[in-house]
């Protein structure tokens, strides 16, 4: 049951976060919706990579034991970047969105619709 | 010894020269305007040499590997591992060729074609930045023989065509284009991801062929193809997550348009490429089969539908897109329905995938040349509506000319190449299930009544006094044109000789899981 708290805050997380993207109408709080979804799947990867009793794989002066494999934390680190470098792009298209049609509200931004 | 060099080590260049132009352009770009798009060209000259080596390498040698950082390049597993392939691996059989060979024709023309139309823009620098990365990155999809580089590919295409996509801005109008890509792209991107973490949970391996040797078909397993699915079939445009694509190519520049063509290919890619190879038989392959049928028939019928009352001359293709995603979608799927059939799968399942895979590589040439015939157009007379539009063909007769043989190939129209594959997926989809083949008549028929439409409003009719002067589009706009159009026509009068040596070895190497495990794990 401990052993799959973290997988249970993965699933709630991931929920809060879809609700989140389809419920809010504000352009700014869906993208906090999907960084919450990001965070969960970072959160699951982090949480796959862990061993009980494993110790950090650094060769230098590592104690006697078992080192968990750091490839979950390589993705990790890759999807963090990939989320910090969408969330900027995405912000900065709010940016333009809110100058030159003056709201945020995703129901308003219908310049394309047929 | 340096030819020896670029042999060995072709798969890993072709990603790395446009990666690395790309990140020099906006350096290079300081000296002047004609000195980066001289860069961008000897960019996308040596990258085409590049692809199409690799495919000629693929095509004579068998399938290729290449391993970073091991001791030689096609060393997959260490000595020393356990028999667990750790390193990042590049597995290119016949389709990924296929595929690169497609993307570097198109990434040429458009290119040519974009050094012409979009030079009196602003933002150049990160304008072709984001062009050569989004082409490194489609090769990286289509190479890439792990599960995670797929992933990070993906996000580096979705990133670089969401910027491209918002370029010209238009009053917010793109950017709202472009944020939408993005944000389906995004959700895509992290239920991918999520499918990645699951598999990698269960076997401890990203490796595509390691994991394909272990999969079960567990309940996860299931949760995991799910998941791909819904991520590549949003990113490639297929029918309920659509709404994204009309407005992106619309209003992206013409020669990103024709780009972004790809780029969904590249995605369907991954969606067949995970199907067969990840999964390949311990899927139910008829469910899985049919679900792509059924998406592939929705697309098809839903987005020819939608094409006939638009107005917008570049909405109308976006949405002839999503119905021609459709046919690619019925053959492949239909192949898949009866993998598990070796009976079935010779008599008419192999025709199948040929056919899609025929037409993945088909609608990347005609598609991208009508997206940059309208971009020509919409270049010399300012608007995309159709309805303002018209007497064109007086004075911009090449241009109406290409778009002649873009629109036939499209409507499936004998000599040109659209015939050829549509031609293989009506016969075998017929034999699997002739509803399925008349549906797919009917849609080719109203693809050719609506294409009847656009060519009639913008070309026929009596010269407009308002378009009295228009010019012909520039020279370098009809040189990327014209080498779409011919490999149009070449491949439309020679279907016999492409598809027995080009689309068959690609079709066996989707459908031959175990020849691409043993290409990657050894003689297992």
């Amino acid at each position: 049951m401990f052993l799959n708290l973290p997988f249970i805050v993965v699933v709630l997380l991931a929920l809060i976060g879809i609700a989140t993207i389809l419920l809010k109408r504000n352009l700014i709080k869906i993208f906090l919706g999907l960084t919450i979804l990001t965070s969960s799947v970072n959160l699951f990867l982090v949480t796959l990579g862990y061993r009980e009793g494993g110790i950090a794989p650094i060769y230098t002066l590592s104690p006697a034991g078992v080192m968990v494999l750091p490839t979950p934390h390589a993705l990790t680190l890759t999807n963090i970047v990939i989320g910090v470098a969408t969330t900027a792009l995405m912000l900065s298209f709010a940016v333009i969105i809110y100058r030159r049609y003056g709201t945020v509200n995703v129901d308003e931004i219908r310049e394309l619709r047929e | 010894m340096i030819s020896e060099f670029i042999i060995q080590n072709a798969p890993a260049l072709l990603i790395a020269v446009p990666l690395l132009g790309a990140f020099l352009s906006p350096l290079i770009g300081r000296i002047s305007r004609d000195v980066r798009a001289l860069w961008v060209l000897a960019i996308i000259t040596l990258t085409t040499l590049l692809g199409l080596l690799v495919a000629y390498l693929v095509y004579t040698g068998g399938t290729l590997i290449y391993v970073f950082g091991a001791a030689a390049p096609t060393l997959s597993i260490p000595m020393d591992s356990g028999g667990i392939p750790i390193r990042i691996i590049l597995t290119l059989d016949a389709l990924s060729a296929l595929m690169v060979i497609m993307t570097v024709t198109v990434g040429f023309s458009v290119i040519l074609y974009s050094l012409s139309s979009d030079s009196r823009r602003s933002g150049l620098e990160a304008y072709y930045t984001l062009f050569l990365l989004l082409i490194a990155s489609v090769l990286g999809m289509f190479t890439t023989g792990d599960l995670f580089n797929f992933f990070v590919f993906l996000e580096i295409s979705s990133l670089a065509a969401a910027g491209l996509v918002a370029y010209k801005v238009e009053k917010g109008k793109a950017v709202e284009a472009g944020l939408k890509f993005l944000m389906v792209s995004a959700i895509g991107g992290v239920f991918f991801l999520l499918a990645t973490g699951i598999l990698y949970g269960q076997y401890n391996a990203l490796n595509i062929a390691m994991l394909a040797s272990m999969i079960q078909w567990t309940p996860l397993d299931k949760l995991a193809l799910v998941l791909i699915i819904v991520a590549l079939a949003a990113k490639c445009g297929s029918v309920p997550m659509h709404y994204w694509t009309p407005d992106a190519y619309s209003m992206a520049p013409a020669a990103v348009t024709a780009m972004l063509v790809v780029v969904s290919q590249a995605s369907l890619y991954g969606l067949f490429r995970f199907c067969f190879t990840l999964y390949g038989l311990t899927l139910t392959y008829a469910v899985i089969g049919w679900t792509l049928i059924t998406l592939g028939v929705l697309s098809m019928v839903v987005g020819v539908t939608m094409a006939i009352p638009q107005k917008d001359i570049k909405r109308l293709m976006a949405y002839h897109s999503i119905s021609q995603t459709g046919y690619m979608l019925l053959g492949v799927g239909v192949g898949l329905a009866v993998l598990g059939d070796q009976a079935l799968l010779s008599s008419y399942g192999f025709t199948a995938i040929e056919g899609g895979i025929f037409h993945i590589f088909n609608n990347a040439l005609y598609k991208g040349l009508l997206f940059l015939t309208a971009g020509a157009v919409i270049l010399r007379i300012g608007t995309s509506d159709m309805n303002r539009m018209g007497g064109l063909g007086h004075n911009m007769k090449w241009t109406m000319i290409l778009f002649i043989i873009g629109a036939l190939a499209i409507a499936g129209i004998p000599p040109f190449n659209g015939f050829a594959s549509k031609f293989l997926i009506y016969e075998s989809v017929f034999a699997f299930n002739p509803i399925l083949s008349i549906i797919a008549m009917v849609v080719s028929i109203l693809t050719l009544a609506s294409f009847v439409k656009v060519f009639h409003s913008v070309f026929m009719g009596p010269r407009l006094p308002e378009y009295a002067d228009v010019k012909e589009a520039p020279a370098s706009l009809l040189i990327g044109m014209a080498i779409l159009s011919g490999l149009v026509i070449i491949t439309g009068l020679f279907p016999e000789f492409f598809v027995q040596h080009l689309i068959a070895p690609a079709a066996h190497a989707l459908a031959d899981q175990s020849g691409y495990l043993a290409a990657v794990l050894g003689g297992a």
